[in-house]
């Protein structure tokens, strides 16, 4: 790619591969060696750490006879692994620093545990970003005629609560001839649709180039990938909600109880940063179905889309979809005067 | 070491003994905190869901709290720098009640801050070393640093002092004098910190102002310092503690000051806001008027700027303030005005009108609220532990016997 196309999308994609790892530009020696880096060595030194912490907590926790079912003579066999897989759980570390073979038994310890809880098997993706690949989405306006489907399909493709009807898009719907109003438009509205005299917006997380949520986080638990998604270890998440104050967009949710979905419901195809099970207490958003657009697949919601209103595709792949629009429709972001770089366009026809 | 061992058995016993009042307090104040925890123990069950904070209003009664109560800390030490530096004597006997306030006050901020945590049992993913502490990038990080160095800071001190006391030494000036310079920076910076926590935010207009870290740090110095009388004048009437009036009345010009230059930072605030509104000018006229008919915070919003203003306006005249009835009422409500603004009033609306216009009105829940009361019980029964131990000691009522 020549170097006026990475200025006309300006996302500065060196600058971007070398903040890659999410730390501070000093601290980063060298991009192309990720393993070696500082981060690396900081943590190898933690995994040491947390052990010693583990194994005092562990003293601490047996002393007081709290894990009395995990040391049980008394209790089954499933029970007991249960305790332990919980108990391993507890003291993972943050995925984004975990080695391969670490992220491995992690998935390994959610996939048993959630079979000896409900008996069934699912599938937990850890697949890494692949090179090459800059993910960005459009948005037609013109399109777009609010039926909601997509909210629906992304609902149902990254297992989100029900009970509190947990959404990741909103779909504004604006009154013809006021403009992009925001402030006067209904982001709750129910009833037959496109309704005369309005159009349609969808919203969701823009995925920034430049998130403001990633800079905050205290502990680390969220962070940009490779291929420009933001993604959450939902397990690393101390539920500040920090990151959340932080979203020009609105696009972090928060678990303020815990989640249910129907067992037969359950998208049983997940990723580790994508729609596995979430808790209580922890932050969760759109993040492009991870699950699914690392495996080539284009997101729930472009999928469910009846209009073709949601295009979406790797940005560094001058034959996509989304370049042409990029290069050949007079597209804009939201909020761009935040300086937070959106990979998330609009256009109308 | 002997000393330390005696001077914990000496006050436990003293704090154990006292007048029919004193047990009442107490008794008061631990019955509100098992209602505390009992509600807390419902947040933990049940999670988040039983506050009143959603999707749309993330930080509600806890986050306002402990805004406020950093400012109550921070200000507590400036009644350290004239007593100890400028060697100016009546304010010796505030000081230590003032460093007693601190720690108490930085507890509560604590534990806020715990109450808030969706996870509070991830805690330790943020201890460095362990964890991973985004440090220098999140202020959230600068912030745990600078609370628990001043908390350290502020234990440490009256610890020393105390401690030298209670064996009949005389401590040395050499060993406190430069932790108490580092503790009224440390002071200005936990406020500045935490202003910077909400003023960094870009997504939020009405916090991203230059103006928020001063007048956080102008109405801490006056809300703190106010506190700091009323308790004063509380332990005069209930101790032989020897409490000046010149000392009431220095501390009420500190008051007064701050209270002076908050509200020029208000009217300034005030003009920006109203004379050329903006698209970013939405929060202030739901805090100040309401909009779209949704008002909840309006009636608070008046009720502290009333306060506010009737509050400095008393203490502006030396015949008012200098009479200690009408200093105590202005005090009280300066104090109270304050918290409102500083709390409710400042956090609330930054998430009103949401990113995309939508008004969602909050209001805390009963659970939300004893966890809130049962926090301030926390505070005042630490803060009442303190400074009964450590006006004792001042008085020579525990002494180390050899």
């Amino acid at each position: 790619m020549s170097k006026e196309r990475k200025k006309w999308f300006s996302l500065n994609l060196r600058n971007k591969e070398q903040n890659s790892c999410g730390c501070s530009d000093s601290k980063c020696s060298d991009p192309s060696n990720k393993k070696e880096d500082g981060i690396s060595q900081v943590f190898d030194v933690n995994m040491d750490r947390r052990q010693a912490f583990k194994k005092l907590t562990a003293g601490l926790v047996i002393g007081a006879g709290a894990v009395s079912s995990s040391c049980s003579v008394v209790s089954d066999e499933k029970s007991k692994e249960k305790s332990q897989i919980e108990w391993e759980e507890y003291f993972k570390g943050n995925y984004k620093l975990m080695s391969d073979e670490e992220k491995r038994k992690t998935v390994n310890r959610l996939v048993r545990s959630y079979e000896l809880r409900n008996g069934k098997k699912i599938n937990i993706s850890s697949k890494d970003a692949e090179n090459d690949v800059l993910f960005g989405y459009a948005f037609n306006i013109s399109k777009c005629q609010g039926y909601m489907d997509c909210v629906n399909a992304c609902v149902e493709e990254n297992n989100q609560d029900r009970a509190s009807q947990m959404q990741y898009i909103r779909i504004h719907e604006m009154e013809d001839g006021k403009g992009l109003n925001f402030g006067e438009s209904d982001d709750t509205y129910y009833h037959e649709v496109p309704a005369a005299g309005h159009f349609y917006m969808g919203t969701q997380c823009f995925h920034c180039d430049n998130p403001p949520c990633v800079e905050v986080c205290p502990v680390q638990a969220t962070w940009k990938e490779k291929d420009g998604i933001v993604v959450i270890d939902y397990d690393w998440c101390i539920g500040c909600r920090y990151c959340m104050a932080a979203c020009p967009y609105d696009g972090r949710r928060f678990n303020w109880t815990t989640p249910e979905i129907p067992e037969n419901e359950v998208n049983k195809d997940q990723h580790y940063l994508g729609n596995r099970l979430r808790k209580k207490g922890v932050m969760e958003k759109c993040t492009f179905c991870i699950q699914r657009s690392r495996q080539g697949k284009n997101p729930a919601c472009v999928e469910a889309c009846p209009t073709g209103s949601r295009i979406f595709g790797n940005l560094l792949d001058p034959k996509s979809e989304i370049r042409w629009i990029l290069e050949n429709k007079k597209v804009f972001r939201l909020k761009e005067d935040l300086g937070t770089e959106p990979k998330f366009w609009y256009f109308m026809d | 070491m002997t000393v330390l061992r005696n001077l914990i058995k000496d006050s436990l016993i003293y704090l154990t003994h006292g007048r029919k009042s004193y047990h009442i307090w107490m008794a008061l104040l631990t019955f509100i905190m098992l209602i505390g925890m009992y509600c807390y123990s419902l947040q933990l069950e049940h999670g988040l869901s039983v506050t009143g904070m959603n999707d749309r209003v993330s930080w509600g009664l806890y986050i306002s709290n402990f805004t406020f109560l950093v400012g109550v800390a921070a200000a507590a030490v400036m009644l350290v720098l004239p007593a100890y530096i400028l060697k100016d004597i009546d304010f010796k006997q505030a000081v230590l009640i003032g460093e007693g306030m601190a720690v108490a006050a930085l507890f509560m901020c604590l534990a806020f801050v715990v109450a808030d945590m969706g996870g509070p049992a991830r805690l330790w993913h943020m201890i460095p070393g362990i964890g991973v502490f985004n440090f220098p990038n999140s202020m959230l990080t600068w912030d745990v640093l600078v609370l628990n160095g001043y908390l350290f800071i502020n234990i440490s001190i009256p610890f020393y002092i105390l401690i030298m006391r209670y064996q009949g030494k005389v401590p040395n000036p050499k060993i406190y004098i430069p932790g108490v310079f580092i503790s009224v920076f440390w002071a200005v910076a936990i406020h500045l910190v935490t202003a910077f926590l909400y003023q960094g935010l870009q997504a939020r207009p009405f916090w991203n102002n230059a103006l928020l870290g001063p007048r956080f740090l102008a109405s801490a110095f006056a809300a703190g310092p106010s506190l700091i009388i009323i308790s004063l004048a509380v332990i005069r009437k209930f101790t032989d503690f020897k409490i000046e009036d010149k000392t009431i009345t220095k501390i009420a010009l500190v008051v007064t000051v701050a209270a002076q230059i908050n509200l020029i930072m208000l009217i300034s605030e005030l003009f920006k806001e109203f004379y050329a509104p903006t698209h970013h000018s939405e929060s202030a006229y739901y805090l100040f008027f309401g909009l779209q008919g949704k008002a909840k915070l309006v009636p608070w919003i008046w009720t502290a700027i009333t306060m506010n203003v009737i509050a400095t306006v008393i203490l502006t005249f030396h015949k008012l303030r200098n009479n200690l009835t009408i200093l105590y009422f202005a005090c009280s409500i300066l104090f109270i005005g304050i918290w409102i603004e500083k709390g409710f009033g400042l956090i609330v609306p930054g998430f009103i009108p949401g990113p995309w216009g939508k008004i969602a009105e909050y209001f805390p829940t009963p659970t939300e609220i004893g966890v809130t009361i049962g926090i301030w019980a926390m505070g005042a029964f630490i803060f009442s532990i303190l400074v009964r131990t450590g006006v004792a000691i001042e008085l020579g009522k525990i002494k180390f016997k050899k």
